[in-house]
């Protein structure tokens, strides 16, 4: 068990700066989150996209803001644990303790949750046979491109991640391209190199339509798909490849006994604190008269929630308010001179 | 004020009434209509607040952006007439909209 300050639940700009304004007060903290990147929304939803709400700021993308504060959180070494989703939380004495889905466990006097609107997951099909064959001919994601060689492969998506992946596994597999309209969208070249691909037959390319049955339960043979004009298709298929994009999912967060509105936990806007003494929640997430979803928003909640944060993990010191200019100690923490 | 109908897909219906200038999405909000979940608040970001327009209002509303677009092939059961209801704003014209919400949004 891993023994910190804070456990900070969410790697998006948020989580990151929580990162930032405890490591300033000499706090030590871990990061968790679900993706297999720091980033959160930002990585996931927009990283090409400007933003231009981040003061002193005039323009950035949600990738180079993800990167910035990376860098800003640079000199407190933060180990980050990706890949990893809180699936529970208990108390233990003056203490609460976090256990993942691949059972790791943290200790610590707090927890920050900075989780978004919950843990992406992939959207899936929602035929209830996909849902008995997934894992063992439905797949959401590819993990080891050698478990999709020699395979008839129908691959469901019109963004980015399903046309890579045809393109990919063609060179081994017969591929459908399945997709509900005739636009695809995707970097050029990526669209340029599948009408080549389809002109030599080798990417078999269906629109518009969408999934209708799987038809074999046990082992998959075909599927049926269904064009917008009513026409039916039987296809040859052992594997499918859904790529529909993320969807957020509240998830496990809902069962650790903190009050809640719909899908945001209720907080004190003083300090961010919820109504578990140690549980901070920062963000999207957190919802408090007048809340506004705003990246700046959240970087305020942090620095507010980190005093309190400090309280708890060092009750013997008296917490200072320190300007990063003139202070000494931060200066050292952030390894200036 | 304008009022917009929102159906569920079991048929049950709800009509309030919609401030000009708030989107379909945020009517339904501040009136607690099931069925749309929004979870992104607006942004474009999410597929959460996707609706079914009902076929006399679709070629009323102004058309689709292409992000909207590709987020709502992230939409759970897309179909032709999917729209995302952050993105249809409410005026006297839309008077009388009728929209349908999918089984479930996620």
């Amino acid at each position: 068990m891993k023994k910190t300050d804070v456990i900070i639940i969410g790697a998006g700009p948020v989580g990151l700066f929580a990162v930032h304004q405890l490591g300033i007060k000499g706090l030590k903290a871990v990061v968790i989150d679900n993706l297999d990147k720091a980033g959160g929304q930002c990585i996931e939803l927009y990283p090409d996209k400007p933003i231009y709400d981040i003061p002193a700021v005039p323009e950035c993308t949600g990738e180079q803001l993800t990167s910035r504060l990376l860098e800003q959180i640079k000199p407190f070494k933060t180990e980050m644990f990706l890949n990893e989703r809180v699936d529970e939380v208990y108390q233990e004495k003056q203490n609460w303790v976090v256990k993942t889905n691949n059972k790791k466990e943290f200790i610590a006097p707090n927890i920050m949750i900075a989780g978004g609107v919950g843990s992406f997951e992939p959207r899936k099909i929602s035929l209830k046979e996909a849902e008995k064959l997934e894992g063992k001919s439905v797949f959401y994601s590819v993990k080891n491109k050698e478990n999709f060689k020699n395979k008839k492969i129908a691959i469901f998506g019109g963004g980015d991640s399903a046309l890579d992946w045809a393109l990919e596994l063609s060179k081994f597999s017969k591929i459908t391209l399945i997709h509900r309209r005739n636009e695809f969208r995707g970097a050029q070249h990526t669209l340029s190199q599948l009408k080549k691909l389809e002109k030599e037959k080798k990417v078999l390319i269906k629109t518009p339509c969408q999934i209708e049955s799987l038809d074999n339960t046990k082992e998959l043979k075909s599927i049926t798909i269904k064009f917008d004009d009513g026409k039916i298709e039987k296809i040859q298929t052992d594997v499918i490849l859904g790529f529909f994009g993320l969807i957020m999912k509240l998830g496990p967060i809902a069962e650790w006994g903190l009050n809640m509105d719909k899908k945001t936990i209720e907080v004190n806007p003083e300090n961010f604190e919820t109504n578990k003494k140690g549980i901070f929640a920062a963000g999207d997430i957190c919802s408090y008269p007048g809340k506004l979803r705003l990246i700046l928003s959240g970087f305020h909640e942090v620095a507010l929630a980190s005093v309190e944060c400090f309280k708890r993990a060092r009750p013997n010191e008296k917490y200072r308010f320190e300007f990063t200019t003139s202070s000494k100690t931060i200066k050292e923490r952030l390894g200036k001179k | 004020m304008p009022k917009i109908t929102y159906k569920d897909y079991q048929g049950t219906s709800k009509t309030i009434e919609v401030e000009s200038g708030l989107s379909v999405m945020e009517g339904a909000i501040q009136k607690e209509i099931p069925g749309i979940d929004a979870d992104c608040g607006g942004s474009m970001a999410c597929a959460t607040c996707h609706v079914y327009i009902d076929d006399k209002w679709f070629d009323k509303i102004p058309k689709a952006e292409d992000a909207e677009i590709d987020m709502i092939d992230m939409a759970f059961e897309p179909k032709k007439n999917s729209r995302l209801s952050c993105q249809i704003i409410v005026n006297e014209e839309l008077d009388g909209l009728e929209v349908t919400t999918p089984a479930k949004q996620t």
